[in-house]
């Protein structure tokens, strides 16, 4: 079997996978990154969202083997030393979410959306999500928290750019 | 759902990954961005035996300004093509079509070497290859072809690539100066496949439309031409009344749409009808 190594969360793995092994079931069940939800298994709807290399990515849509030597970043990646990232507490506090299902995934592709739309307007956040689905709250409050935690996460970086 | 097993092999160069092709046979398959492969095979529609993952082959990545053409490395990503300065200068219509596939997950992720390999009538890309007459470079063991997009879509996910053959790089001609471009899809959600699409170029001059070219997605097995309105359309002048929506009423001809949970046949002709309408629009700049 192919062996692999890869970097989740900031820790290195060195697994030996079947080639056929999804990157999502890599994640779930073999490291217990359970963050990280399956949905559709159809890459219809984003729940499965992780960071790639930096880049969102499905991870019912990548193979394992194909992950090897990357660096991936799931939900459980993003808070550190028990303080919450900018986005994820944006949609606690909107109340982004009904049943959570759906926000991993929503949280990881608004953080890669960030990459290229730091201010994103309302537009561009309901673009930059269409690959992710909610089938309990509708959007309103997904926009809000996004455009929000973009507001957060910039005043961040100029914090700590201005220390 | 999970794959049915098969081998994995992942050549660091084109040649190794054109050896192991000819070693495999039939059997193998070739994986790029895995965004259309990997759900056929959790859908356990393809049994490959081997994949070959030429996804760490650096050769195949890239856009380069080659004078009349771009050459786009069929390993070249949908995010790098959006945003690649050099086909958006000077081919808009494929970074505004790819733009429209999926969503941005799998736009990281998907090539358009991948997309067009792959044949789904249904995808974007084929459609936009047609209408620009792109030009596919293939290599095997034995050496380098070109085949045009008019010969390369054989039949639903066919293509004229022969089993040890890689699709290396896509040649766009740049069109010029005068030329407006669109596509138009309707589809109903980002990561639907096309009902129907349009992928039109028009080229205008003294306020008429001197050519034009109309490709049509998911009208057919293949990509096909709309060449009833491309000559219809040809000499129009702009602001004519009705003469576009003349045009476009003859997208259909000679289309053999498919039947669906999405759409019957003959609201596919309506389909393509009104969207390539709408498509002449935008690309004449008439909207």
């Amino acid at each position: 079997m192919p062996r692999i190594s890869v970097t989740v969360d900031g820790i290195r793995y060195d697994e030996e996978v079947e080639p056929r092994l999804l990157l999502v079931h890599l994640l779930r069940d073999r490291l217990g990154k359970t963050g990280t939800p399956i949905g559709c298994d159809t890459s219809n709807c984003g729940a499965c969202t992780v960071l790639l290399d930096g880049r969102s990515a499905k991870s019912c849509s990548v193979l394992a083997v194909q992950a090897d030597g990357c660096d991936i970043v799931t939900i459980e990646g993003l808070s550190t030393g028990g303080t919450w990232h900018p986005m994820q507490r944006a949609f606690h506090e909107e109340h982004a979410l009904q049943c959570g299902y759906c926000t991993p995934g929503m949280i990881m592709a608004a953080i890669d959306l960030l990459h290229d739309d730091p201010d994103p307007s309302e537009e561009s956040v309901r673009e930059g999500l269409e690959g992710n689905l909610c089938r309990c709250t509708g959007y309103c409050t997904i926009v809000r928290a996004v455009r929000r935690g973009a507001r957060e996460m910039s005043q961040k970086q100029e914090g700590a750019a201005t220390s | 759902m999970i794959p049915a097993s098969f081998d994995y092999v992942r050549p660091s160069s084109l040649d190794e990954a054109l050896e192991t092709l000819r070693d495999q046979g039939e059997d193998a398959k070739v994986l790029a961005g895995g965004q259309s492969l990997l759900p056929l095979l959790r859908l356990r529609l393809a049994y490959p035996g081997t994949l070959v993952d030429v996804g760490r082959v650096k050769e195949l990545r890239g856009v380069a300004d080659r004078g009349d053409h771009i050459l786009i490395g069929a390993m070249t990503t949908h995010y790098d093509i959006v945003t690649s300065p050099i086909v958006r200068e000077h081919c808009p219509l494929v970074a505004l079509a790819t733009a429209t596939v999926a969503d941005p997950a799998v736009r990281h992720r998907g090539t358009l070497g991948g997309s067009l390999a792959h044949a789904d009538p249904a995808g974007d890309l084929p459609a936009v290859a047609r209408a620009l007459d792109m030009e596919f470079v293939v290599r095997s063991a034995d050496g380098e072809r070109v085949i045009p997009a008019a010969d390369f879509f054989l039949d639903y996910l066919e293509t004229a690539l022969d089993p040890g053959e890689i699709l290396t790089g896509i040649r766009v001609p740049k069109l010029g100066p005068g030329w407006g471009f669109h596509y138009e899809k309707f589809h109903r959600t980002a990561q639907a496949w096309a009902i129907v699409g349009v992928a039109a170029a028009v080229r205008r001059s003294n306020g008429t439309i001197e050519e034009a070219r109309v490709a049509l997605t998911n009208m057919g097995p293949t990509p096909v031409r709309a060449t009833a309105v491309e000559e219809a359309v040809r000499g129009a002048e702009l602001g004519a009344g009705g003469v576009l929506r003349a045009a476009a009423s003859r997208a259909d001809e000679d289309t053999h749409p498919p039947a669906d949970l999405h759409a019957r046949p003959d609201y596919r002709r309506h389909l393509a009808r009104v969207l390539t309408h709408r498509a002449l629009l935008a690309a004449a700049g008439t909207t």
